[in-house]
C-alpha cells in the first residue's frame, strides 16, 4: 500500500519533470526557428489577426469597466478622507503596474492561449503535423514559430489598449459621473505616474507575461495526447498553467522592479 | 477573409496600440517633463533633516512649481543633508533665497518652498542656499508639544 504509493508519487514527479524537459527543449527549438519567420511575414501577419484582433473586443470591453469600477470605488473610499481628487492617481497606477498586463495576460490564456492549444493540438490529432514532415516541411517553422512570436508580439499591444482605455474609462466616471475636473484628473496623474517607472515597466511585464502564456499554450497543444479527451484536457491544462504563471509571475516582476 | 482585409486589420491593431502609447506618455505620464531640466541650473541647500524628500519632488517658489529635486546625499562632514535642486532657467532667485521643507496639504508629500530674498545679485549654478528650513518631523514636534506642556505644570 504504502510502496505503491510511493511509487506512483515518484512516478507523477518524473513524469512532470520529462514535461519541463520536453518543454525547454520545445522553446529551444521553436527560438531557433523564428529567424525562418521573418522571410515569411505574411504567415506572422495571420496569426497576429488570430490572436491579437480577435482578441481586441474583449480587451476593449474589459479595460472600460475595470477603469470605470476603479474610479467608483476609489471614490466611496477616498471621499470620506476628503481625497477624491486621487481618484486618478490610484486607477493609473493600479491599472498600469498591475492589472494592465495580469488582466491582459489571464484573457490572453482564455481567449487565444487555448484556440492555440486546440488548433495545434487538432493539427497533432489528425496528423497534419507528421503530414507536413513527410513532405519535408518543418512545422515548427511553418506552425509553431509563426504563432509563437504573433503572441509574443501581440500581448503588449493588447495591454497597452487595455490601459489606455481604462484610465479613459476612469476618465469618464469620474468626471461626467462624479463631477471632477477634467484638469484635476490629467495633472494628478502626471505628477506621480512616471514614464520609465511605470509605462515601460508595464510593458516589459506583459511582455513577459505574453512569451510565458504563448510558450505554454503552443507546447501544450504541441505535446497533447493525440485523442478527443487528450485534446480537452491539454485545452484545460494550457488556461490553467498559463493564468496561475502569470499570477506567480506577476508578483516576482513587482518585487524586481518596485520594490525598494 | 481576404489577405488585404487581414493586413488591414492588423495594422489597425498595431496602430491603435501605437496611439494608445502615445496618450499614456503624453496625458498618463511625466513623459513631456523630461525635456524641461535640459535648460536649468543647479542650486544646492544644506539641511538638518529632509524629511520625507525624494528625488523628482518638486520645487515651488509662491506655490508655482519652478524646478524639481534632483539628488540627494549626506555630507560626512558637516553631517547635513546636502539637497541639489534643478531650476528652470527661466526663473531667477537672489542670493540670499532661503529653502524649507514643506508639505502639501496635511499628510501630502514633501517639497522644497524657495523663499526670494532681497539680494541684488541672483543664485548661479552650483551655488549654496544657506538659509534653510528643516522637515517638520512629527515625533519631534508632539516631544516638545509634551515637554512643554509638563513644563507648564
Amino acid at each position: 500500500m504504502l510502496l505503491d504509493f510511493l511509487q506512483q508519487l515518484g512516478h507523477r514527479s518524473l513524469s512532470i519533470f520529462a514535461r519541463l524537459g520536453r518543454a525547454s527543449q520545445f522553446l529551444l527549438v521553436t527560438l531557433m526557428a523564428l529567424p525562418s519567420v521573418v522571410m515569411r511575414p505574411f504567415l506572422l501577419v495571420k496569426q497576429m489577426y488570430n490572436t491579437g484582433v480577435q482578441t481586441l473586443l474583449i480587451i476593449l470591453v474589459a479595460g472600460i469597466f475595470v477603469g470605470m469600477v476603479l474610479a467608483l470605488q476609489a471614490y466611496i473610499v477616498l471621499v470620506d478622507f476628503g481625497a477624491e481628487e486621487s481618484i486618478s492617481l490610484m486607477v493609473s497606477l493600479s491599472i498600469l503596474r498591475e492589472l494592465g498586463p495580469v488582466f491582459t495576460g489571464l484573457l490572453f490564456a482564455g481567449r487565444a492561449g487555448s484556440a492555440l492549444t486546440a488548433e495545434i493540438g487538432l493539427m497533432k490529432s489528425t496528423e497534419q503535423l507528421s503530414g507536413m514532415e513527410m513532405m519535408a516541411v518543418d512545422p515548427m517553422k511553418y506552425i509553431i514559430a509563426p504563432r509563437f512570436l504573433a503572441g509574443v508580439i501581440s500581448v503588449p499591444l493588447l495591454a497597452l489598449i487595455f490601459m489606455a482605455v481604462a484610465v479613459l474609462g476612469g476618465f469618464f466616471v469620474a468626471t461626467d459621473m462624479l463631477g471632477q475636473y477634467e484638469g484635476v484628473f490629467w495633472s494628478q496623474m502626471q505628477v506621480k505616474v512616471d514614464f520609465y517607472d511605470d509605462v515601460v515597466n508595464s510593458i516589459i511585464k506583459s511582455a513577459v507575461f505574453g512569451f510565458v502564456v504563448v510558450w505554454i499554450a503552443v507546447f501544450e497543444g504541441y505535446d497533447c495526447v493525440p485523442t478527443s479527451e487528450g485534446l480537452g484536457q491539454a485545452t484545460t491544462r494550457s488556461v490553467v498553467y498559463s493564468s496561475l504563471a502569470v499570477l506567480g509571475l506577476d508578483f516576482v516582476l513587482t518585487a524586481v522592479m518596485y520594490a525598494v | 477573409m481576404s489577405t488585404r482585409n487581414i493586413e488591414i486589420l492588423v495594422g489597425l491593431f498595431v496602430a491603435g496600440a501605437l496611439a494608445a502609447l502615445f496618450m499614456l506618455a503624453m496625458k498618463v505620464s511625466n513623459f513631456t517633463s523630461y525635456g524641461e531640466t535640459d535648460g536649468g541650473y543647479e542650486i544646492r541647500a544644506r539641511f538638518d533633516n529632509v524629511g520625507g524628500l525624494k528625488v523628482r519632488s518638486p520645487v515651488s517658489a509662491g506655490g508655482v512649481r519652478v524646478g524639481k529635486v534632483t539628488n540627494i546625499s549626506y555630507n560626512n562632514e558637516s553631517f547635513e543633508a546636502v539637497v541639489t535642486m534643478n531650476i528652470e532657467s527661466k526663473y531667477k532667485f537672489p542670493k540670499d533665497t532661503s529653502a524649507g521643507i514643506l508639505t502639501a496639504g496635511l499628510l501630502g508629500e514633501q517639497y522644497v518652498g524657495l523663499e526670494p530674498g532681497g539680494d541684488e545679485e541672483n543664485l548661479a549654478a552650483g551655488d549654496m542656499i544657506e538659509l534653510t528650513q528643516s522637515a517638520l518631523v512629527l515625533e519631534q514636534v508632539i516631544g516638545q508639544f509634551l515637554y512643554s506642556k509638563a513644563q507648564d505644570k
